[in-house]
């Protein structure tokens, strides 16, 4: 097989991991086949979350934050050993964030057409890809302390968190206005050929309807950031950022696959360091570094005298004009266990200020089945496959509300989107069991378990149609959706302005049956701010957070 | 400078000049108020009152579809209603995520039969739509009513952001309301409630049902709501009301929940005349018609007959 021939193989792969990643994504939707009638539980058909449970780096964090690898995480190995013996192959064959970086990097540009010193200056191993490692430690040293901050810089997270409640939801905003914008031409044709196109477009990537993030520009400026550095270095987020990649060139130590450089062939030509995507310093004359190298081959196929080869067992003998290839990781111990020491430090750093503890915020409404605060702190990875996948759009990624330790994690929004009763899909998707999963009975409660709750709905008394203004308004009762309703009313006869007697319901809550699931929130007609709200206080998976004290049946 | 050159060197500076300023002028102090298209409904969808038929009748019958069937038959039949080529848009009661035993929707067989009567009479194209409170993906599939009404033959219609059209309802306190345009852009519309307790209007049948044509902030017509239904009643005036009894939700209305909100009445009613139609319903819930002021105004405002059995009612149980 020519070189030419598996360097295609490599795009190909890129091509087709990247195709699968986008739609495991697409498909982390509520699309349900309308075929049983009773359905009782509604299952997503595909295991959206695969691509997640194959990433070695949340898999070792999660693991080390909380004690267990869950479920479908031991995918994860099926990179992480094959990489134990050949290296990074994961960045430069698979990796869907890894493509798209190096596609924005060699996309023609007058940076990628700019050749000669500059460029192979810049495609040369450099000191700040070391940071990648710093990064790495950090986020182990602070996963050793119970808190997974590894999710915020794990490129399949970022992907994901990026697409799904970044790109899409503003893509399909993008689609409606340009509709919008063609049929206010008032020219027919070009409203339906907008139409046309839309449809097609939506009929494909965008879901039944629009979605809306609550930090949604963080989400998007950070994708776009990564996205925009490659114009300025190739692959610079692999190359100097990314803690996945670190860990696969830890682990690559002991590769006995890589480089072997033939010096009596060298020209000293070059060619190979122009198209190099790892800066891991494939010509002749420097020292080669597996942790950097992607295996993208694109060094061994510009050569052309033949003098760079990939094989298994490359030789090492170090020749003065041609130091042999060193495996080794370049970050000194002392570093590595700063960088370590870091990462343990800034869990307490983030834990001792008040918002994750004694204040933490009322608002915080985590999905239903979380596990509690601290578990969930080390198990969310962020990919934000339960915010895309809710049918009501009522996950959000956090911005500050639950501390800088909780950034992009997910909580709900009720004036958005209520939590749907019968619906489990958010703990169907959660990679590594932050969100546990929860079966319908054991979501709803039955005769001898409670319903999962997720918070307790309170009324602003002064906001309230009939509590403040002699309206009659009963839409919270109305929407309540357990049986019996958690709000219930009171008949009052008050007093309008004129003094007029009119009869109102003022509505209650009944604390030991309110699930929280927000649907009240959701419905009052107060709408800028609602005369009912949630709070988390009453969640299942606190022992704290409770209002009541629950009198065993005698 | 020579002339020719001067024009030459200046022209172009000139033109742009002229350009921008001329565009300001001709947008300046343009009217600011943005124009919104308002759809008024033209098309009636009632047919001509026949003294020889009941106005409401009424068939109790452990199959539902066969109550439904003696029921139409007894009120003069589909063809009285649906005219070959016609376009039908059926309106079941589709509000919520809940399955058809729990009653808080229209019951699937029955929507289904109606399809295939439609189709029996030559209707070229029969809808089944609702405005759903809850996500309409999980009411039309736990209902059962989108696998029966297109296993039936119609056009099963989740709404989108981009079917509601703003609409003059000229009601009391309804001027205008966005409404999905599938009650509007057709000929004959079909109510097909569902009898249910709520705190409010006391129950919600066949008026109550048309809440589910809006879309915008509907929650506030609460605050009114007597004079909401009633100002939807009569501006969608429709071809036939077709009420489930099968099961009555008594208690946690209008979403029930469990079995136990549900009582089996197993009778189907259809009416010219919805406030006949609500009137009987009611009773099904314990109520007396004339102490629910919805029905009541609806017969002040002249729109039926609270007292339905002076409005020609026949109960066709077998």
């Amino acid at each position: 097989m020519t070189i030419g021939t598996v360097k295609n193989l490599r795009r190909g792969s890129q091509v087709a991991f990247l195709l699968v990643f986008l739609w495991l994504v697409l498909k982390t939707t509520f699309e349900v086949d309308f075929s049983p009638t009773d359905a009782p539980e509604i299952q997503l058909p595909y295991p959206v979350s695969i691509a997640l449970q194959f990433d070695p780096l949340a898999a070792l964090t999660s693991l080390l934050a909380s004690g267990t690898l869950y479920k479908g995480m031991l995918w994860a190995l099926v990179i992480l050993i094959p990489t134990i013996f050949l290296g990074r192959f994961f960045c430069g064959w698979i990796c869907p964030l890894g493509t798209l970086n190096h596609w924005m990097s060699e996309f023609k540009s007058e940076r990628s057409s700019r050749k000669g010193k500059q460029r192979m200056l810049s495609n040369r191993y450099q000191p700040y890809q070391r940071i990648k490692y710093y990064v790495l430690f950090f986020v182990i040293g602070a996963a050793v302390l119970g808190s997974l901050q590894a999710g915020l810089f794990d490129p399949l997270p970022l992907l994901a968190r990026s697409l799904g409640t970044g790109v899409l939801p503003t893509l399909h905003t993008l689609g409606r206005a340009v509709v919008a914008a063609a049929d206010a031409t008032g020219i027919v044709a070009i409203g339906t050929a907008a139409d046309f196109v839309y449809q097609a477009i939506a009929a494909i990537a965008l879901p039944f309807r629009q979605a809306h993030f609550h930090a949604l520009v963080s989400i998007g400026l950070v994708f776009l950031l990564v996205m925009a550095a490659n114009r300025f270095i190739t692959r610079f987020w692999c190359r100097a950022l990314c803690p996945l990649g670190a860990l696969l060139g830890v682990f690559s130590r002991f590769a006995i696959f890589g480089l072997h450089k033939d010096d009596t062939a060298c020209t000293g030509c070059n060619r190979c360091l122009l198209s190099c995507q790892g800066a891991d310093n494939p010509d002749v004359g420097h020292r080669w570094r597996q942790s950097e190298c992607h295996l993208c081959l694109n060094c061994q196929g510009a050569c052309p005298e033949g003098a760079l080869r990939f094989t298994f067992f490359p030789g090492r003998e170090d020749t003065k004009g041609n130091p042999a290839g060193t495996p080794k990781v370049d970050i000194t111990r002392r570093k590595l266990v700063g960088s370590l020491a870091a990462g343990v430090v800034a869990v307490p750093l983030l834990r001792t200020g008040d918002r994750h503890e004694v204040n933490r915020s009322p608002f915080v409404i985590r999905p239903p089945g979380s596990q509690a605060e601290d578990d969930f702190l080390g198990r969310c990875i962020r990919c934000g496959q339960c915010m895309r996948v809710c049918p009501n759009n009522a996950l959000h990624p956090a911005l500050l509300e639950a501390g800088l330790e909780g950034l992009w994690t997910p909580t709900l929004i009720a004036k958005i989107g209520y939590c749907e009763p019968t619906c489990t899909l958010c703990g169907q998707v959660c990679p590594t069991g932050a969100i546990g999963e929860l079966t319908l009975p054991q979501k709803v409660g039955d005769d001898s378990t409670p319903p999962v709750r997720i918070g307790t709905a309170f009324f602003d008394r002064g906001r309230c149609l009939p509590w403040a203004m002699a309206s009659p308004c009963i839409v919270c009762e109305e929407w309540c959706p357990t049986s019996p309703k958690a709000i219930y009313l009171e008949e009052a006869v008050v007093l309008d302005r004129e003094g007029n007697e009119v009869t109102v319901q003022r509505p209650h809550v009944d604390p030991s049956l309110c699930t929280g699931c927000g649907a009240c929130e959701y419905a009052c007609p107060i709408h800028d701010r609602k005369a009912v709200y949630v709070t988390s206080v009453g969640e299942s998976r606190s022992e704290e957070n409770q209002i009541l004290l629950e009198r065993r049946a005698t | 400078m020579e002339r020719r050159e001067f024009l030459k060197r200046t022209g172009p500076a000139v033109a742009l000049a002229a350009a921008t300023g001329g565009t300001g002028l001709i947008f300046h102090n343009r009217d600011i108020t943005r124009q919104r298209t308002i759809v008024t409904k033209t098309t009636s969808f009632e047919v001509a009152p026949d003294p020889a038929l009941p106005r409401l009748t009424l068939a109790r019958n452990e199959d539902p579809t066969n109550a439904l069937r003696q029921a139409l038959d007894a009120i003069g039949g589909i063809r009285r209603f649906v005219k070959p080529g016609e376009r039908v848009t059926i309106k079941p009661n589709i509000g919520w995520d809940r399955t058809p035993a729990q009653g808080a929707n229209t019951h699937p067989d029955l929507v289904a039969e109606m399809v295939r009567q439609c189709l029996d009479a030559g209707a070229s194209d029969v809808i089944v739509t609702d405005v759903s409170c809850n996500d309409p993906r999980r009411c039309f599939l736990r209902s059962g009513i989108r696998e029966a009404g297109e296993r039936a033959g119609a056009r099963v219609i989740l709404p989108v952001e981009e079917d509601y059209l703003r609409v003059r309802i000229d009601g009391v306190v309804l001027p205008t309301w966005p409404v999905l345009k599938w009650f509007v852009e057709t000929e004959r519309l079909i109510n097909m409630p569902v009898v249910k307790q709520h705190s409010l209007s006391r129950c919600t049948i066949a008026m109550k049902n048309y809440f589910g044509l809006l879309g915008g902030r509907r929650n506030q017509l609460h605050q009114e709501i007597d004079q909401s239904i009633v100002d939807l009643a009569r501006f969608i005036g429709p071809t036939l009301t077709v009420v489930d009894a099968t099961r009555v939700m008594v208690r946690n209305g209008p979403q029930g929940g469990s079995l136990d909100d549900v009582v089996i009445e197993n009778t189907v009613m259809c009416a010219t005349d919805q406030v006949a139609a609500d009137a009987r319903g009611a009773e099904f819930l314990g109520l007396q018609p004339d102490r629910v002021g919805h029905i009541v105004l609806a017969d002040q405002s002249g729109l039926g007959t609270l007292d339905y059995r002076t409005a020609g009612y026949s109960d066709v149980s077998a």
